[in-house]
């Protein structure tokens, strides 16, 4: 064995150097150049005349999985060198870089983030995980949770959308990041020792170094928390008093009558029905919701906010602008959609685009869009049915860029002024009536569970088995009515349900909460 | 083509005597054996040492040079196999792969390799992928060492120790006639440090020469009468030449005071932990001084009992400190102490976890434990530990459990597998689940959300196999899954070969993604790439043919998801017997990338006409169900809040990583989804007939648009 004779005496422990290195975590997933930024943070502190360590653990976690990187830093002292640990200790860290704010989130439930010498460096943009997308309801990480927490697990906080930034200046989240390393001052590197880094790296080295200086800007001397950018909000206006056209006009006037809280979802509404069919589609619909006012003042609304005259106005505007193939056609043929497009793809001036929808028609939609008894005399000939559908139903690339593929959608869209008449208008009034029917036979008895049944239309969605499947929950849930109706909590027992609903696609969920209602009342 | 070019780093390897080594860890080790005058590397790729391979593979010039032969091993089993030149000749080689899976896989060989013993020094790398991150059963390589008496090097995690340990095993394997293992962390692989370099060395005997004057003696066979000999041998001379050899040359170390009541030993790789966990404790500090007597077992196996007695002796207790389980070296030394009648007091797994990762939390906390118990006196004043305790318990921390999202690894952006999974998603609403036998690769990540699919994985290449069971009169099939990687690894003779022999009714599925992805891209027998160094470009199909399977299809296209889900529907439902064999082909879309990229780039450069395909989704159509994602899973597909007040759920996003694979649209088309995909082609460079067409169809649009707007009433 080999004995190693620099060591103090047993007796003599003041002879240990208090001395600490800088400790410095990533989490990032893979794919976002955590090892590089990992590699340049080596590099500044190695042109800083440091000793620095970095360890990491790829393999498969590199594929768009969460990952670690760890580096700790201290200067060298008479020649020797120091023992550097592979893996960050919880409570032990001084800087954390989060290159996705769940992730920053993450940092902290390992301990990786504490009050007394973190510094939280965290790029404010999200990417979802898989978790949070595949639910047919809204699965997304509430990240109040992480702003609350940094609040408190945090020495200080930097965080802005450093992936954005990083895009703007044509680079990638690793430099802005760096950048925002180096602008923090955190570690005691001068700014050319983190860009000699980069410049020794010898990639896209002026994307980067132009990415880095917009993260350093975006943090040196500026000390101030950030916000982190929230969801944006519901575009839910108050109507105007006019628009200068008479038939919107006349449509206003009525909204304005309406409960004030209730005007900017009853305007929404209307706005939505105009774009959707006519004036004359949307004053039917403020027709109804007149219908439903007086119902919900007699109830009381007024003392319950017309919650129950929102909800309708919110969800018979929705119902009414169902799904068609009418409506794919003219959203798909509209003036504004190829700036927009050229916008989100990121195409510039001098190039052209072509674009291409992927379509399925089946004879289901054909046949929906046939004046209502031809539509009837055709589903009442499966034969028929069958062989047009073998015609119809198939993948189509639709080149909406070409003038011919435009002309057919064209037409389509124009099929509007027949909408009313058509089978597929016949069935979906028939629905949203019967819905409705529910919901006022309701509320005289149960205000709460009225307007819970109409919230339950949110489960009516997507496209064919999608669509059936949507269906089918909403009747699931709605079959809960009857034993709910003598419930005071009849109403949050619902949207329960509704919330069971949309937490998986097969339903399970919403199994369970159904068994959970009829254990809980059907037996007393 | 692998996924990390080290053509850069190589030049590292190029460095001599005296000059200042800076990299990682894999590339030290690859330096090491450069500078030990190695004649032959192999091995088999895969976390945490794909990229010693890879670097291998780059260093082609160097290796040249000093004469080094360097093979891609078509299995661990086939490295380890190779080994068997150092058995009659005194050339120097080494190997490596992932432990304990490719020890597993190598076992044959390295126990008729270490039976026989060898001449020259023979070196097999093992990257230990325990811990955190890990992609395989945790296990240890030691018991391997062990049992085929092989000698375990466990060196601490810093370069020198690294390459230090590199070079003297060689040494001690030639001395002791024995192979012998390197054992690095996955983190020591990838750990950035220095060290000081020598020359190189060519190797003194080549094996030209070896092959032009064979030798052979019959007595290092494995057959009886010599396999009883080579038992004797182990017992009687190598094992005794080995402990000499770790003796003398000092392999093992001590720090920490000459005396003292207690003492502590480790495995060299939990060095820098201990350290870390020893200096919270305040009993260290960072540049290496240390109140405590420290015995560092550089040489894991074998033990060398008069020093750890030494050690032992006159302290109340030691503290053993040994990651993974059975604690085999604890044992090992509660023999020893209890042979030469040793008193002191032995703790180890009494303090420490039984199992899982030795961070230096948990080592601080073992120690701890331990010093409390025999010296607390040590522990002084008992400074305060690191610890994220307090805010871990604070109810906004807490709350993060509920919110940050598991986030483990899946296919990424444009992969080629996630059709082939969709379409079975599809099959399985039409035909109901079946049972799916899975296997390594990247494909194995179908076993989790969205695709959800996969019952058992059982080894590289054994999908298939591990189907064989259900090869029964039933009305449904099983189906099973083998990446290309596994099917030249292991699959074409154990898998596919075992299902054509016995018949086995099944689907077999070969998802083709032209390279050994999942390790990082290496290429394999099937790669499509021309390969000046290899032989690729040879069929799977054909392969499965020449061992006598019948039904074969291939989709030469995986994004075709109509196509797959048919394919896979009429694998299901044949009335044929006997093994269905699908080939799933497209490649790789992160190499693809990296391929095409810069030639893209090239081209917008020379002003030449290329087209970018992206995908979009057309906010206004979707109704937020995510069915699409519940069948894709890509990462660029994800969803966003709108601020549409009718919508409550988010609808669906396509982000700027897109890469315009066609998944998104194939899949809304196979499964009849919600028409709001749209591809949009970017033309670059258009030419003058672009523009002609272009400007025509803008008018053509543009005034029927203009028309339609114009009658349009709106509030907008």
């Amino acid at each position: 064995m080999t004995v190693h004779p620099n060591f103090p005496a047993a007796d003599q422990p003041s002879r240990l150097s208090t001395d600490k290195p800088l400790s410095v975590a990533i989490l990032a997933m893979g794919g976002q150049g955590g090892g590089v930024l990992a590699d340049w943070i080596v590099a500044a502190a190695e042109g800083a005349g440091w000793m620095a360590q970095s360890t990491s653990v790829p393999g498969v976690a590199q594929r768009t999985g969460a990952t670690i990187y760890y580096i700790e830093l201290l200067p060298e002292r008479d020649g020797v060198a120091p023992i550097l640990s592979l893996m960050p200790t919880p409570g032990d860290v001084d800087v954390v870089l989060a290159a996705e704010f769940m992730e920053a989130g993450r940092s902290m439930l390992r301990g990786l983030v504490t009050p007394d010498r973190t510094t939280l460096l965290t790029s404010s943009h999200r990417s979802y995980a898989v978790g949070e997308k595949e639910v047919p309801g809204d699965g997304i990480g509430d990240p109040d949770s992480v702003v609350e927490a940094a609040g408190i697990a945090a020495k200080r906080i930097v965080a802005f959308d450093m992936q954005t930034l990083a895009e703007k200046n044509g680079s990638v989240i690793s430099a802005t990041m760096f950048g925002a390393l180096a602008g923090s001052g955190v570690l005691p590197f001068a700014r050319e020792h983190f860009e000699a880094a980069i410049r020794a790296g010898g990639k896209g080295v002026e994307p980067s170094l132009k990415a880095f200086a917009a993260g350093f800007d975006k943090v040196a001397g500026n000390d101030r928390q950030e916000i982190v950018p929230k969801a944006p909000g519901k575009d839910l206006p108050e109507p105007p008093v006019t628009v200068g056209v008479p038939a919107l006009d006349a449509l206003l006037a009525r909204i304005a009558a309406l409960p004030e809280s209730v005007r900017p979802m009853a305007y929404a509404g209307a706005r939505r029905l105009v774009d959707y069919q006519d004036p004359n589609y949307a004053a039917e619909y403020l027709t109804a919701l007149e219908e439903l006012r007086a119902e919900d003042e007699r109830a009381g609304g007024a003392a319950k906010d017309w919650r129950f005259t929102e909800n309708a106005a919110k969800y018979l505007a929705v119902a009414m602008a169902y799904d068609d193939v009418v409506r794919v056609a003219d959203l798909k043929t509209r003036s504004a959609r190829l700036p927009r497009i050229r916008r989100e793809v990121g195409a510039k001036d001098d190039q052209i685009l072509g674009l291409t929808e992927y379509m399925h028609p089946r004879m289901e939609e054909v046949a929906g869009t046939l004046p209502a008894r031809l539509g009837h005399a055709i589903e009442n000939r499966p034969k028929l049915f069958a062989a047009l559908d073998r015609i119809v139903n198939r993948g189509r690339r639709v080149r909406t860029d070409r003038i011919h593929w435009f002309l057919a959608l064209y037409a389509v869209a124009g099929l509007k002024r027949f909408r009313r008449g058509s089978l597929r208008h016949e069935r979906e009034a028939e629905h949203w009536t019967r819905w409705l029917a529910l919901a006022r036979r309701t509320l005289p008895a149960n205000y709460d569970l009225a307007v819970a049944i109409l919230s339950a239309r949110r489960l009516v969605k997507g496209y064919s088995d999608t669509h059936a499947r949507g269906n089918s929950k909403f009747d699931r849930v709605l079959s809960a009515v009857p034993t709910l109706l003598p419930q005071a909590e009849g109403g949050a027992w619902m949207e329960r349900l509704i919330k069971a609903a949309l937490l998986d696609e097969e339903g399970k969920a919403l199994d369970g909460a159904l068994l959970t209602v009829a254990s809980a009342y059907e037996t007393t | 083509m692998a996924e990390r070019s080290f053509v850069r780093e190589v030049e590292e390897l190029k460095l001599g005597e005296g000059e200042i080594f800076r990299g990682e860890g894999i590339l030290a080790i690859t330096k090491a054996l450069l500078q030990s005058g190695v004649s032959y590397v192999g091995g088999y790729q895969g976390s945490p040492i794909s990229h010693l391979m890879d670097v291998l593979a780059d260093a082609r010039g160097v290796m040249d040079e000093l004469g080094v032969h360097f093979e891609s091993s078509a299995s661990e089993a086939a490295a380890a196999a190779m080994l068997s030149a150092s058995v009659m000749y005194p050339v120097r080689g080494a190997v490596t792969w992932k432990s304990t899976a490719g020890t597993n896989v190598a076992s044959d060989a390295l126990s008729n390799l270490s039976s026989g013993g060898v001449t020259g020094g023979a070196l097999v790398i093992v990257g230990e992928d325990y811990g955190e991150g890990s992609s395989i059963m945790q296990e240890r390589t030691h018991a391997f060492a062990m049992k085929s008496q092989m000698w375990l090097l466990t060196p601490r995690p810093n370069l020198p120790s690294i390459v230090e340990a590199v070079e003297a095993g060689f040494e001690l394997s030639e001395a002791s006639n024995t192979p012998v293992i390197l054992q690095v962390g996955i983190r020591s692989c990838h750990v950035h440090g220095q060290f000081v370099a020598k020359d190189n060395k060519r190797p003194a005997f080549t094996l030209r020469q070896a092959v032009e004057n064979p030798r052979r003696d019959v007595n290092r066979i494995v057959l009886p009468p010599a396999a009883y000999i080579h038992e004797k041998e182990k017992l009687e001379s190598r094992w005794p030449k080995a402990i000499d050899f770790v003796r003398d040359r000092r392999l093992n170390e001590r720090f920490g005071p000459e005396e003292g009541r207690i003492g502590l030993i480790l495995q060299g790789g939990l060095y820098n932990g201990v350290m870390r966990a020893l200096q919270h404790l305040g009993l260290a500090d960072v540049y290496g001084a240390c109140a405590l007597p420290l015995f560092v077992l550089n040489v894991s196996y074998p033990l060398i009992d008069d020093e750890l007695v030494a050690f032992c002796a006159g302290k109340d207790a030691v503290l053993m400190i040994e990651e993974g389980q059975p604690e085999y070296i604890e044992q090992a030394l509660s023999l020893i102490l209890r042979r030469h009648d040793v008193q002191t007091k032995l703790a180890g797994k009494d303090v420490l976890p039984r199992g899982g990762e030795y961070t230096s939390q948990v080592l601080g906390r073992g120690i701890g434990a331990f010093l409390d118990k025999h010296a607390p006196e040590l522990l002084g004043n008992r400074p305060p530990v690191p610890s994220a305790d307090a805010i871990l318990a604070t109810p906004e921390v807490k709350a993060l459990a509920g919110v940050v999202p598991a986030r483990p690894a899946g296919f990424c952006v444009g992969c080629p597998e996630r059709p082939i999974f969709a379409a079975m998603k599809l099959v399985e609403k039409e035909l109901g689940p079946h049972h799916v036998s899975a296997d390594i690769g990247c494909h194995l990540f179908s076993i989790l959300p969205p695709f959800n699919i996969g019952a058992t994985t059982m080894g590289y290449g054994l999908g298939p196999a591990s189907a064989s069971a259900f090869n029964v009169e039933a009305d449904k099939r099983p189906i099973s899954i083998m990446g290309d990687g596994g099917f030249w690894h292991n699959g074409l003779n154990t898998s596919v070969g075992n299902a054509v022999f016995n018949r086995q009714d099944g689907v077999i599925m070969v998802v083709d993604n032209y390279y050994a992805a999942a390790t990082g891209g290496q290429d394999i027998l099937s790669s499509r790439a021309e390969n000046a160094e290899r032989s690729t470009n040879n069929s799977i199909v054909a392969a499965v043919k020449g061992v006598g399977a019948k039904w074969v299809r291939h989709v030469d296209r995986t994004y075709s998801v109509a196509k797959m889900r048919d394919t896979l529907k009429e694998a299901l439902t044949t009335p044929e017997k006997g093994p269905k064999v699908i080939v799933a082909s497209s490649e790789c879309s992160l190499n693809k990338q990296r391929r095409v990229k810069p030639i893209f780039a090239k081209a917008v450069k020379n002003g030449e006409r290329v087209v970018k395909e992206r995908f979009g989704v057309d906010e206004d159509v979707c109704t937020g169900d995510h069915a699409c994602i519940r069948l894709s899973g890509c990462p660029s597909l994800s969803v966003k809040h709108t601020a549409d007040p009718l919508k409550d759920d988010p609808v669906a996003a396509i982000d700027n990583g897109c890469v315009g694979c066609g998944n998104c649209g194939e899949v809304s088309e196979a499964a009849i989804l919600c028409p709001s995909f749209y591809k949009a082609d970017i033309v670059f460079n258009p030419t003058k007939t672009d523009r002609w067409l272009a400007r025509l169809r803008d008018r053509v649009i543009g005034f029927l648009q203009r028309r339609r707007d114009a009658r349009r009433v709106s509030f907008a």
